[in-house]
């Protein structure tokens, strides 16, 4: 139990030595992807393989230690999912690529024995092999401060998160600054939040500091619920310690003794990893009455939503929380003022107290040297869709979307050239080639009206239907209103519903006007953000797609082939060989036809499943 | 500064006088901006956002959540508002029922009214509404899901000021309901009647059960007697809806009764007065024994179910005392007990909550008929008049009949809050005199605030009088006295202001209860009488009809079966 500031500094050097001495570190990957790929029996059996030699390995950091030791541990996410399981061997810095539980003996014989290095599992680009983790092309060109322990550290341990300068920074606030030093320091960064609205987080802490009234929380946004996007979840699994010192630091900074985080029920391994964060600090006696002597109490709630994305919605969450419906209510008060409790209330997510701690031990100063003036620092974005590196990635403020899809990312995974990339989740917007050299910061993608968002980027070829996108990302978003204000509720619906007769090639004239009208009487007039950006993937499709919803509507057409209800079977009679194979599999006996010679389709039997087209070994049947 | 208090609201300054937004702002300036789900006694919800304005920077504000700016600029009628605002009509039209012929709330519809003041002739969406999903298992309200539009009106009512909560909102985005836990029929909830629910509604989601189509054939039976008793509150509601201004039109009311064909009229008065000497004597006896005190009241039916409801232990401190609709039904029956008619007794009240009261089971007769056999509101009654072909403007006002043709002041009042409390102080006061009367007025019973506090001197003992309404005032002052504090008298009305405000009545703003409050105590200063006891009816009554009868008629005991309203 650390009574003081002493004790933490010496803890703080004991671990320090101890971690020195594991000469030959074993970081195997415990994200959520890689556990789901198996990494935990990794973990185990590679302990097992080493023990089984002989050597010394350890697990946790041990206090005092005297003989170098071989650490095997279970770390927070790498960000490079696509290629998971992953190992990480340190002190070389070899990254294994889709390791399984067979490939753990040759790890442990040629690698951690003979120092050799394991061909297989290395990550090659076209046959070129990337033995060190920081010279793949994906992690070349990141900018780690969030996500800097993620996958250096072990995720589960508040001695090792110490022992590399964890809890200093709360250290320095708690003993070396005031509350205002601390706000100063934020506001001087420039930090915005990382949630999608880009508040100046620094101004807000300040606001709260000033309410006259005593009582004040600090609640953190762990609700991501955009489709595709893992930056929280990550930081939460993979350095918990990180985020819950960027809130204790708030605490000081406004005043507040009780921090609430509210992450998301679906993240089972977020919550206990947070739990158990919070477990240990408490043990360690850094949270709790008096911290380390010097007055100041704190402690933690975590809260799970039961998910419902509109609890990501400021007022919807502090509701959530205080345990009634989670539904927006109106502004103001704002929660600065009026928040959790109806008490003045810090709230931000995940990514922005992460980037705290940092701030507070490097400087303000350092801080804006990352990214551009009006939005430093960096941004964790979520690579998804039709490209080749999906994953998690951390990149400088400003970095292009052509260095991100085709730098980071490898570009595409299939032939296919690229179409769009969907920034924000269902509150943004697509971005299309030309602005592939746009530089992604808060205010450049609000001039092409885009957002941030949390930051999910989900990036499409050509084979995507712009419009199919749209109605993909409504359905979400009428599925998640809370149903308080009309234009949210009736608005999405309506809008959903003309979405769908245009993919069912039911769409009339006059209909993309229409849609226009909803959403300018959705975004004007909807009660809380989630309303007010709903329409924004229909309004920016229709901005740089409308001749594919002219087609759908027109023509009866989707450009991309993907609406299956435009999409008509015809066999080539040239083509046919008479074989009948598409008509033995043809579900529905839409197919007929004289051996022989060429079959036909009749369309208004035919389903269009497809089953023709792929069981035609002679390319005949077409899709037109 | 010269603009530090005033608004710019379509150009012109408006003076900020401690509004809460800029709606009540707008309002006051003679704007009718619409909305759905503003109410200026609810929490702000702002949800119908058809109250948006835009400032002169083009932004967009909901005026009802927006408190007044000194000097900002604000437009409530530009062509982008009125293009968001149909197409919110639109939105909510496109899922509505649109048979508006058939429906309850005809000529009385926000819906309805909102559609034809923005000229809504066809909605661009398809037709989704669903088709009648009709809850008609309570006997005061009937709720039709399909014609919710969600404004949430109701379900802050039943918990913001009722602290009933048998509402609220369930499901999600455009599955959302307003539903009842489990969503079980309304009956089967902690609902308690007031009401208030259908008061807010609207729409016709939540109406008012609907008795007047069966009474109708009452009147063409040859051996039926139809009677009717008029509650206080219902003299001072009525005019405004024939066009008239404000004020007592009890005499009109009997009148169009009469001609209806109502065979006998009287006034609920004569329950009250008869209420006034029960309760005043019980109220002493229990201050003298100190059992069961404080003493509850007990006329206001939907307070006894939320007591039994919530705090059934503190039953035995509710008055035995009946209502008086339900001491002045009771007489009614005992009095035409040997006619060779079959008395149909009717009650017009102002209050949902009675139409419980009078199939509860405390209240059958010996030959298992109800004391009342209707139980009409004053919605419903100004719906039969108007059906009845009743000009009523033109109607002369009659008198109530024989034999209970006297009342009194105390009686009258009985219809607000305090009213209750000022007629048993009435009776227990020992100074009689007139200017002891006035002062009455003063010491803290009248006036439409939800908690009144007020002392009486009895013999030399200092007796502590609470005058509640709203439930959810009833429920804090509970909780206080629960805690230790004293109290010898409570009067709990369960609507805000008391049964002026009833769920039965027109629905009116807080100015619209000063006015039928001013009213009865108007009809107060009228009468001759001012006393309970005064009323030369008591006497007779007490002297002939109740003689030996009087626990029988005039008194019950709730909780002894159970729970109800199933």
């Amino acid at each position: 139990m650390l009574k003081n500031r002493e004790d933490l500094i010496e803890l703080r050097q004991a671990y320090e030595a101890s971690i020195k001495l594991q000469t030959r570190k074993i970081l195997v990957c415990a994200g959520t992807g890689c556990v789901a790929g198996g990494s935990l029996d990794i973990h185990d059996e590679l302990i097992r393989l080493i023990e089984e030699k002989g050597i010394k390995c350890s697990v946790e950091l041990e206090k005092d230690p005297h003989d170098e030791t071989i650490g095997v541990k279970k770390s927070g996410c790498h960000g490079f999912c696509e290629m998971g399981p992953l190992v990480r061997i340190e002190p070389e810095g070899i990254l294994y690529t889709k390791v399984k539980l067979s490939d753990c003996r040759d790890i442990v014989n040629q690698t951690i024995v003979e120092g050799k290095v394991v061909d297989r599992l290395v990550y090659k680009v076209e046959g070129k092999p990337y033995i060190r983790q920081e010279d793949i092309p994906f992690y070349a060109k990141q900018h780690r401060v969030v996500l800097e322990h993620c996958g250096h550290i072990d995720a589960t341990s508040i001695l090792e998160y110490i022992a590399i300068g964890g809890y200093e920074a709360f250290e320095k606030a708690l003993f070396e600054m005031e509350p205002c030093d601390i706000v100063n320091e934020v506001e001087e960064s420039a930090l915005r939040g990382r949630g999608g609205g880009g508040f100046p987080t620094g101004r807000k802490w300040r606001q709260v500091l000033n309410q006259k009234e005593p009582v004040h929380y600090v609640v953190c946004n762990g609700d991501e619920g955009d489709p595709g996007a893992f930056m929280d979840r990550s930081i939460m699994e993979g350095d918990p310690h990180r985020m819950l010192e960027g809130m204790m630091i708030a605490g000081i900074a406004t005043g507040s003794h009780e921090g609430y985080i509210y992450v998301r029920a679906e993240y089972p391994m977020a919550v206990s990893r947070l739990e158990n964060a919070i477990k240990q600090a408490r043990e360690i006696g850094l949270l709790g009455k008096n911290i380390l002597d010097s007055g100041f109490d704190f402690d933690f709630h975590i809260n799970k939503g039961a998910g419902a994305f509109v609890c990501g919605e400021g007022s919807a969450l502090t509701a959530s929380i205080e345990g009634k419906r989670g539904m927006p209510r109106v502004k103001p008060p704002r929660t600065v003022e009026k928040g959790l409790f109806e008490k003045p209330t810090v709230l931000n997510n995940v990514e922005t107290y992460a980037n705290v701690p940092k701030i507070i031990i490097k400087g303000a100063k350092w801080y804006k040297s990352i990214g551009p003036e009006s939005s430093p620092g960096t941004k964790a974005f979520a690579l998804t869709g039709n490209i080749q590196n999906t994953g998690l990635i951390e990149v400088p403020m400003g970095t292009t979307l052509r260095e991100i899809i085709f730098d980071i990312g490898g570009g595409m995974k299939s032939d296919k050239p690229f179409k769009a990339v969907q920034i924000g989740g269902p509150s943004g917007g697509c971005l299309i080639t030309p602005n592939l050299d746009l530089p992604l910061d808060f205010d450049s993608l609000k001039k092409v009206g885009a957002m941030i968002g949390s930051g999910g980027l989900v990036v499409m070829d050509e084979s995507t239907c712009m419009v199919e996108v749209a109605r993909f990302f409504m359905n979400f978003t009428q599925n998640e209103s809370c149903g308080k204000c009309v234009p949210c509720r009736e608005g999405t619906k309506r809008m959903l519903e003309i979405l769908e007769r245009i993919v069912a090639g039911n769409g009339k004239e006059g209909d993309v006007e229409l849609l226009l009208d909803l959403a300018d009487t959705i975004s004007s007039t909807a009660l809380c953000g989630l309303g007010k950006t709903a329409a924004m993937p229909v309004v920016s499709t229709i901005k740089s797609f409308r001749d594919e919803y002219d087609a759908h509507i027109i023509d009866k057409k989707c450009p991309a082939g993907q609406c299956k209800k435009l999409i008509t079977y015809v066999i080539d009679p040239e083509l046919c060989k008479g074989c009948s194979k598409c008509a033995r599999n043809c579900p529905v006996e839409a197919i007929s036809g004289e051996i022989k010679s060429p079959f036909t389709i009749d369309t208004s039997k035919c389903i269009k499943c497809g089953a023709c087209l792929e069981n035609c070994n002679f390319g005949a049947v077409k899709e037109v | 500064m010269a603009n530090d208090n005033y608004m710019i609201i379509d150009n012109i300054p408006v003076a900020i006088e401690g509004e809460k937004n800029i709606l009540e702002l707008i309002r006051k300036a003679g704007i009718d901006l619409p909305t759905f789900c503003y109410h200026s006694d609810l929490s702000v919800y702002g949800a119908c956002r058809m109250c948006m304005v835009e400032n002169k920077w083009g932004g967009m504000e909901a005026a009802c959540s927006t408190p007044p700016k000194p000097g900002a600029e604000i437009y409530t009628n530009t062509p982008k508002l009125r293009k968001h605002r149909k197409m919110i009509l639109e939105l909510l039209l496109s899922n509505h029922c649109r048979d508006c012929t058939t429906c309850d709330k005809n000529g009385e519809c926000r819906l309805q009214e909102l559609a034809s003041r923005f000229g809504i002739t066809s909605v661009r969406f398809k037709n989704t509404a669903a088709e009648p999903d009709i809850d008609d298992s309570s006997v005061c309200i009937t709720r039709d899901r399909n014609k919710c539009i969600l404004c949430g009106d109701c379900v802050r009512v039943c918990n913001e000021v009722q602290n009933v909560g048998a509402i609220n909102f369930a499901n999600r985005g455009s599955k959302m309901i307003v539903a009842t836990a489990f969503d079980e029929p309304i009956a089967n909830s902690n609902c308690v009647g007031c009401g208030q629910c259908a008061a807010v509604c609207p729409t016709g989601a939540i109406v008012i059960k609907n008795d007047r189509m069966k009474l109708w054939d009452e009147f063409d039976k040859e051996d039926v007697k139809v009677v009717a008793q008029i509650a206080p509150a219902v003299r001072v509601a009525v005019a405004r809806s024939f066009g008239l201004t404000d004020g007592n039109v009890m005499g009109k009311i009997v009148a169009s009764l009469k001609r209806i064909g109502f065979d006998e009229v009287f006034d609920t008065v004569t329950g009250a007065d008869l209420t006034v000497l029960e309760e005043a004597n019980e109220f002493l006896d229990r201050v003298s024994e100190n059992k069961n005190i404080p003493l509850f009241t007990s006329c206001c039916p939907a307070w006894v179910n939320y007591c039994e409801k919530n705090y059934p232990e503190l039953l035995p401190n509710v008055s035995t005392c009946r209502s008086p609709m339900q001491m002045f039904g009771s007489v009614i029956k005992e009095q035409y007990k040997t006619s060779r008619k079959k008395i149909i007794s009717v009650a017009i009240m102002p209050c949902t909550a009675k139409k419980f009261e009078a199939v509860r089971p405390e209240f059958k007769r010996e030959d298992g008929s109800p004391v009342i056999d209707y139980v009409i509101t004053t919605k419903e009654l100004i719906q039969m008049i108007k059906e009845a072909g009743i000009v009523f403007s033109e109607i002369e006002p009659e008198s109530i009949d024989m034999p209970f043709g006297s009342i009194s002041g105390a009686g009258v009042i009985f219809g607000v809050t305090g009213g209750v409390t000022e007629a048993v102080i009435r009776r227990v006061a020992t100074d009689k005199s007139v200017n002891a009367l006035r002062n009455l007025a003063f010491n803290g019973v009248r006036g439409l605030e939800g908690v009144k506090e007020t002392t009486i001197n009895y013999g030399g003992t200092d007796l502590k009088i609470a005058v509640v309404s709203g439930l959810k005032n009833a429920d804090n002052l509970i909780k206080r006295i629960k805690a230790g504090e004293h109290y010898d008298l409570v009067e709990v009305m369960a609507c805000p202001s008391g049964c002026i405000n009833g769920a039965g009545q027109p629905h009116t703003d807080f100015d619209g209860r000063k006015e039928r409050s001013d009213n009865l105590y108007e009809a107060d200063r009228m009468c001759t009488n001012k006393r309970s006891e005064e009323n030369p009816l008591m006497m007779s009554l007490y002297n002939g009809l109740l003689r030996g009868k009087v626990h029988e008629l005039l008194h019950v005991h709730y909780g002894k079966e159970g729970v109800h309203n199933d």
